[in-house]
């Protein structure tokens, strides 16, 4: 049983009682993510997730450490497009202090001018890493071509030259715009008593005052007009392949057909970003999976459609085995996907792929952790209400639907494709 | 902090797992335990037939057989046993660690005497159909050139190989090129024959489905299996290293190097264990990174990552320090560690580290034991090291037993600047 509550300062307060463990799961969201962000000032909200670990008034910056985990717990973050979020779990004794931490997260930061500075470096190692891995550099690459005008364009992380120029009263300027009860998602789920979780909800973030609701600008992405590519030539050993459509955002008509549709194309994941992405979906009898793995093109095909508040992308990614050429495995993939355009799903696949789903919305639900992030992660980026119709939804998606997303979506003028081609490894003098 | 919770008004929850236990005639072990969280089953069967068990010139063997083990049996199709997977929504996941080959999934409970008796299948009468093989080769290969590319995995890796040079913990589990060219259907299937039997077994099932009908299930698909135990795989003496060693691995195509550093520690079934475990946790994990966390990422900004992992195993396992960090700060960072491992073994753990790591280990346990999944592989471990059925209602009285003198004995044992070995992965040249 859901509990919904508001508090007179805008904070939305959304509690569920789970009493399979002897846990409770906090997590705080705002509504900031990377979206949000204007140039100059790209992977502003992420550096602030970062600061926002960092002591606050009345949490010392050398108590910082063990606050949580006194109790057992683990506390953790992330950002995203549209999000920002922090959680907590730990032993239900400790629900006090979960919601202490993230009253004095939202209200009390200190964004110390030496730990702006320390944090720069951090941040800039984390990029660094992920360009280590050729799959995640052109994943970057690809949602930069595929978008032109929304910020959806930029990454996370932020370009650079913004890291590097970014000023610690830009963090704060941020951090005070965005990071106000009424732009915020509490939620608790766990070992918990309902009535008596709200009471200290609203003792810790009660007396914290709202501010101006942040102004949104939105820029809506033109339409593509024709298909878009790009290349990424560098040392390496492996060849990548991705595809990319412009797709529904969670609230559209077409979210839950286009799930269908790329459960059929390569296994269903379930909707946790937390937790769903992890492990490999069930996908053996899928079509890419068929067409690109068991032929030995691919030793691995992946979809991803995430629910998002704005359209994103359906993104199709591919490993081509050891020899195998990037145009090889792009034929066959745009014909497996031009097939599918023309001729739709058996109704033997939609059955499948809503079997799957089904078990999947099971799974992602096992642990507290994620029942918590379900429900924050929905009201971000819709409302909750949305999420509880899920099961329903996907039940109710039918053939035609499926086809007709298959068919507006799956369009060459509505793709981008991205290849990453492998220069022998040493085979590039370096400057380094 | 004004009116927070007292860390001294905490205390764990008395709980247990008191899973159920059966050995069946044939010597398989069965465990099992009920629980009501969702309505799904967590099925984890593992043979003991790690990669210790791959042939001396076919390292990687392991890893390819459990590639291709569930790609068509006597009585099933690779596209059987795809449908049979995929209707049901369930990803079949094949691991294989230093000891053990795992096959684990989770299913929906309505789905589990049928599950079960597919991965059974899979286990005991696998056919490796030769067209199977070649695909799965490809993709072996293709990974063994991914991790060519990766020098978070060449760091380890490498690593690994000087730390053990003439023992099987040293070799790459998946093995090279060449070997994986050259090994054939028959020769897996001769491994299979060889190593898998149900002398070797440990079916753990978890999850809404009652203790005496998931024995049952595994009575009716196992019980029928014989074979021969097979011969046990002698493992060489661990030999620590005499002196420092370093290794610099130029990954010049690359944004960041990756800092591999360690020795080797502490076998699992070793009284210190408990210290060793603790004294890692202190050095490199508490809250985010322990002492090498404070030191490389907090307090300098140079990682986005900075810690120590401990597996300690059959044989003695090593103790591994991890740091992510841009090339002009690699000196800088193995500096750091030097200080961090050197000023441990020097002084020790303060007495308020030992207690807040141990609050932190014995807190964390129901965390740790909320999933199916979690509490199959937690009951999986138990069973390899033979740490017994009530081992998550004992863990926290081994673990608040270790004293600091404990703590500083075992970081004295291993933690050695002068005897770490070294490798750095990625776009940088020794000076």
């Amino acid at each position: 049983m859901l509990r919904r509550a508001t508090l007179d300062n805008g904070l939305k307060v959304l509690i569920q009682e789970e009493h399979t463990a002897p846990l409770a799961s906090v997590w705080c969201w705002y509504k900031v993510g990377s979206k949000d962000e204007q140039p100059g000032l790209t992977g502003v909200s992420h550096w602030c997730e970062h600061m926002n670990f960092k002591g606050t008034t009345n949490i010392p910056r050398d108590q910082v450490k063990g606050i949580i985990e006194q109790f057992g717990g683990s506390w953790n973050g992330y950002t995203w497009i549209d999000q920002t979020t922090y959680l907590e779990t730990a032993t239900r004794d400790a629900l006090d202090r979960m919601l202490f931490i993230e009253a004095e997260r939202m209200a009390n930061c200190l964004y110390h001018p030496d730990d702006c500075e320390s944090e720069r470096t951090v941040i800039i190692s984390e990029l660094h890493g992920g360009e280590n891995d050729p799959d995640q550099l052109l994943d970057q690459e690809l949602t930069a071509t595929a978008f032109k005008a929304h910020p959806y364009r930029h990454p996370t992380i932020g370009w650079l030259s913004d890291l590097e120029t970014m000023s610690r009263d830009d963090l704060f300027g941020y951090y005070r715009r965005y990071y106000l009860p009424n732009n915020a998602t509490l939620v608790v789920v766990g070992d918990v008593d309902a009535d008596e979780a709200l009471r200290l909800v609203e003792a810790r973030f009660g007396a914290i005052p709202p501010g101006t609701a942040p102004t949104r600008r939105r820029t809506v992405e033109p339409e593509q007009s024709g298909e878009r590519r790009l290349q990424i030539r560098k040392e390496g050993t492996t060849t990548y392949l991705k595809i990319a459509f412009h797709a529904p955002a969670f609230t559209d008509p077409g979210f839950f057909p286009l799930l269908v549709l790329d459960a059929c194309l390569t296994g269903a994941k379930g909707l946790n970003l937390w937790s769903s992405f992890r492990g490999l979906p069930p996908q053996r009898s899928a079509r890419l999976y068929r067409a690109l793995v068991e032929r030995g093109l691919a030793s691995a095909v992946g979809g991803a459609l995430l629910p998002t508040e704005h359209p994103f992308l359906y993104t199709v990614s591919i490993t081509a085995t050891d020899g195998t050429s990037s145009d090889e495995v792009r034929d066959i993939l745009i014909e497996e996907l031009n097939r599918v355009r023309r001729e739709g799903v058996t109704d033997a696949e939609l059955t499948k792929a809503k079997a799957q789903l089904k078990a999947r919305l099971v799974f992602d639900h096992e642990s507290i952790t994620d029942i918590a992030h379900q429900l924050g992660y929905f009201e971000t980026i819709a409302s909750v209400d949305s999420f509880l119709e899920t099961p329903s939804r996907i039940a109710a998606v039918t053939l035609d639907e499926v086809s007709d997303v298959a068919r507006t979506v799956l369009i060459d003028s509505n793709r981008t494709i991205g290849w990453f081609e492998p220069l022998g490894l040493g085979t590039v003098k370096s400057e380094v | 902090m004004p009116s927070t919770p007292h860390s001294s008004d905490f205390t764990v929850p008395s709980y247990g797992l008191k899973p159920s236990r059966a050995v069946l005639s044939n010597g398989a072990v069965v465990i099992a335990k009920e629980t009501r969280t969702i309505p799904a089953v967590t099925i984890n069967l593992a043979i003991r037939s790690g990669s210790v068990c791959d042939p001396a010139d076919a390292p990687g063997a392991m890893f390819l057989l459990s590639r291709v083990i569930d790609r068509g049996t006597v009585g099933r199709s690779t596209t059987d046993i795809a449908d049979d997977l995929d209707n049901r929504g369930i990803t079949l996941v094949l691991s294989v660690t230093r000891h053990l080959f795992s096959l684990a999934c989770t299913c929906l409970s309505e789905d589990f005497e049928e599950v079960f008796a597919l991965i059974g299948d899979i286990i005991m009468s696998p056919t490796f159909p030769e067209a199977e093989l070649a695909i799965r080769k490809a993709e072996v290969i293709t990974a063994i050139r991914q991790d060519d590319d990766n020098p978070a995995v060449r760091a380890v890796e490498s690593l690994m190989a000087q730390l053990y040079p003439a023992h099987p913990y040293g070799r790459r589990s998946k093995g090279t090129v060449d070997v994986v060219e050259q090994l054939t259907r028959d020769r897996l299937a001769a491994i299979h024959a060889a190593r898998f039997a149900p002398s070797e077994l440990c079916a753990v099932v978890v999850g809404d489905v009652p203790a005496a009908r998931a024995t049952d299930a595994a009575a009716r698909v196992f019980g029928g299996w014989l074979r021969p135990p097979p011969a046990a795989v002698p493992l060489p003496r661990t030999i620590p290293a005499p002196a420092r060693r370093r290794l610099v691995i130029p990954m010049m195509n690359k944004a960041q190097a990756d800092v591999a550093y360690g020795f080797t520690a502490v076998a699992r079934n070793d009284p210190a264990y408990y210290a060793f475990s603790l004294m890692n946790n202190i050095l490199g994990q508490y809250s985010m990174g322990g002492r090498l966390g404070d030191s490389i990422r907090e307090r300098q900004g140079m990682a986005y990552y900075a810690f120590s992992s401990l597996d300690a195993n059959i044989a003695e396992g090593p103790l591994v320090v991890r740091a992510g960090v841009s090339p002009e700060n690699v000196e800088r960072a193995v500096a750091s560690i030097d200080e961090e491992v050197g000023r441990f073994a020097r002084e020790g753990a303060t007495a308020r580290e030992l207690q807040e790591s141990q609050q932190y280990l014995v807190g964390s346990m129901p965390r740790a034991l909320e999933t199916n999944a979690a509490i199959a592989v937690f009951l999986q471990t138990s069973e390899l090291f033979g740490l017994g059925l009530d081992y998550d209602r004992r863990l926290p009285e081994h673990l608040r037993a270790v004293t600091l003198d404990m703590v500083n004995a075992a970081a004295r044992r291993v933690l050695d600047p002068d005897r770490a070995s070294i490798v750095i992965a990625g776009p940088y040249r020794e000076p």
